[in-house]
């Protein structure tokens, strides 16, 4: 064979095998229950309606709304996708919101996980609905993801147990009588079940930490911004379909 | 913090036809059986009773337990000849109270 | 699978310090409701049969022909009583749908009463699944 035919050869068979290859990854949502799977389906009887329809209040009021600004929030469609994000450090999207509410609003920044907070992450998230995680890339980030795989690969806690150990190695599996989900970031903010309200990743996170008796990081510390930069990388390209519900 | 309900009910309503009605309402429904993060008991909170009433008229209701989940949802089938008014009320302890109305557009 | 998850389940009985409600608390609550006691019937139950998550379970009870009230019973809970539904001439189909509590696996009753009187009953057998790791 002619030596210059070959690269564009092994190209083509690169290529070939990349596309052969299976997204073997799965939102949590396929793996719940029908009756689960339908109440995030149906905005009618989906859980976080109260929180949605709060966060459109909350959007239109004030002389300094986010309406005043952004008009609609239809307009930051595609915004959630490209969280987390590197800006003056690395900020998440609950964290924008509130850096918004500061900054622009000039008013107090909520407690996390507060009320308000989860209803406006709901709404801008929302926007975003059916189209693909693509956070963004950069100096800070990529060094931020490569910290955020070091924690999820590295055993922590009195139960000496690591992300990947669940959620890699053993996702389709069952924890008593759950299913072990692959950790997929796609839905967030979430109603869960468990909670009986809507929560953060970061909500997520910390109650992990807690269950393989670890020390819990506090709210948009290093780590737990490092780990949400990883797991969005980690779920890039999935549909975005929040808010989620899980059980 | 305004939204304390939530009312689905179809666009357009056909004289005589069954629609469905879906209300939420925010409320912890707290059952009295969980403690705080202190570990002091919390105390007992729960909606009773919700009505549904067709121009006045009683047509739906509930009695509620601390075995309906937080925000209770309940959706449920009515029919109505001609344009109306829906009333939507929500009663309980501590003295939680809650009402909306609707415009029924039938044709 | 199903087995496996109902031995775990009900072997991992959930520690509630309260009372459970026993069969005659149950059969009092239904009486106290119907005003006697029922006797077997046709009901629609729709409820997932292996729940992930017992906070919120969607449940939708249908009658086959028009009634006067429509109620919901558990007889493991710690209280037998979940919603009791009361319709009146402008509903459409003798049916409701809510999202209920479960506190464990057990066989949920469904309650219907007739403008005649009549009164009739069905049940439902649920798995509930409880969390692996609960947060504090």
């Amino acid at each position: 064979m002619k030596a210059w035919l070959l690269l564009p050869l092994l190209l083509l068979l690169a290529l070939a095998a990349q596309a052969a290859e299976p997204d073997a990854r799965r939102s949590g949502r396929d793996t719940m229950s029908g009756a689960l799977r339908t109440l995030q389906a149906d905005d009618a009887q989906h859980p976080a309606q109260l929180a949605l329809a709060l966060g459109q209040e909350l959007w239109a009021q004030g002389a300094k709304s986010c309406a005043s600004c952004h008009g609609e929030p239809a307009t930051l469609r595609g915004a959630a996708a490209r969280y987390p994000a590197s800006d003056q450090g690395l900020i998440d999207l609950p964290g924008r919101i509130q850096r918004c509410r500061v900054r622009h609003q000039q008013q107090p920044a909520w407690a996390p996980e507060s009320e308000p907070l989860l209803a406006l992450s709901a709404l801008v998230a929302q926007q975003s609905r059916g189209l693909p995680l693509a956070p963004p890339r950069g100096a800070e980030l990529d060094a931020a993801a490569a910290r955020g795989q070091r924690l999820y690969t590295t055993r922590i806690g009195a139960l000496n147990l690591s992300c990947a150990q669940c959620h890699d190695e053993r996702a389709g599996l069952r924890l008593g009588g759950s299913l072990i989900p692959q950790a997929q970031v796609d839905d967030y903010p979430v109603y869960r079940l468990e909670w009986q309200s809507l929560g953060s990743l970061q909500r997520r996170l910390r109650g992990c930490l807690s269950g393989v008796r670890a020390k819990v990081w506090d709210w948009d510390s290093a780590e737990l911004l490092a780990l949400e930069v990883y797991l969005a990388r980690r779920s890039t390209g999935m549909a975005m379909q929040p808010p989620g519900v899980r059980p | 913090m305004a939204t304390r309900a939530v009312i689905t009910l179809p666009v357009a309503i056909k004289a005589g036809e069954p629609f469905e009605v879906r209300a939420t309402v925010a409320h912890a429904m707290e059952t009295g059986y969980r403690s705080g993060d202190d570990g002091a008991r919390l105390a007992r909170d729960l909606v009773r009773r919700f009505e549904c009433r067709l121009d006045g008229e009683l047509v739906f209701a509930a009695d509620l337990f601390a075995a309906i989940s937080a925000n209770p949802y309940l959706s449920f089938w009515l029919r109505a000849n001609k344009p109306a008014e829906l009333s939507f009320s929500w009663r309980g302890d501590n003295g939680f109270s809650h009402d909306e109305t609707r415009r029924l557009n039938v044709a | 699978m199903k087995r496996r998850e109902f031995v775990l389940a009900a072997a991992a009985l959930a520690a509630l310090p309260e009372a459970r409600a026993t069969d005659d608390a149950l059969r009092a609550a239904i009486r106290a409701w119907a005003g006697r006691d029922p006797e077997a019937g046709a009901l629609k139950i729709e409820i997932a049969e292996l729940v992930e998550n017992g906070n919120a379970v969607p449940v939708r009870i249908a009658a086959s022909e028009p009634v006067s009230g429509l109620a919901l019973f558990t007889p493991l809970n710690p209280e037998p009583e979940v919603v009791h539904a009361s319709f009146g001439a402008a509903v459409a189909r003798p049916e409701f749908s809510t999202r209920m509590r479960l506190a464990r696996s057990q066989r949920i009753v469904a309650v219907a009463r007739a403008a005649d009187g009549r009164c009739w009953q069905a049940g439902m057998d649920v798995i509930v699944t409880l969390a692996a790791c609960v947060e504090p």
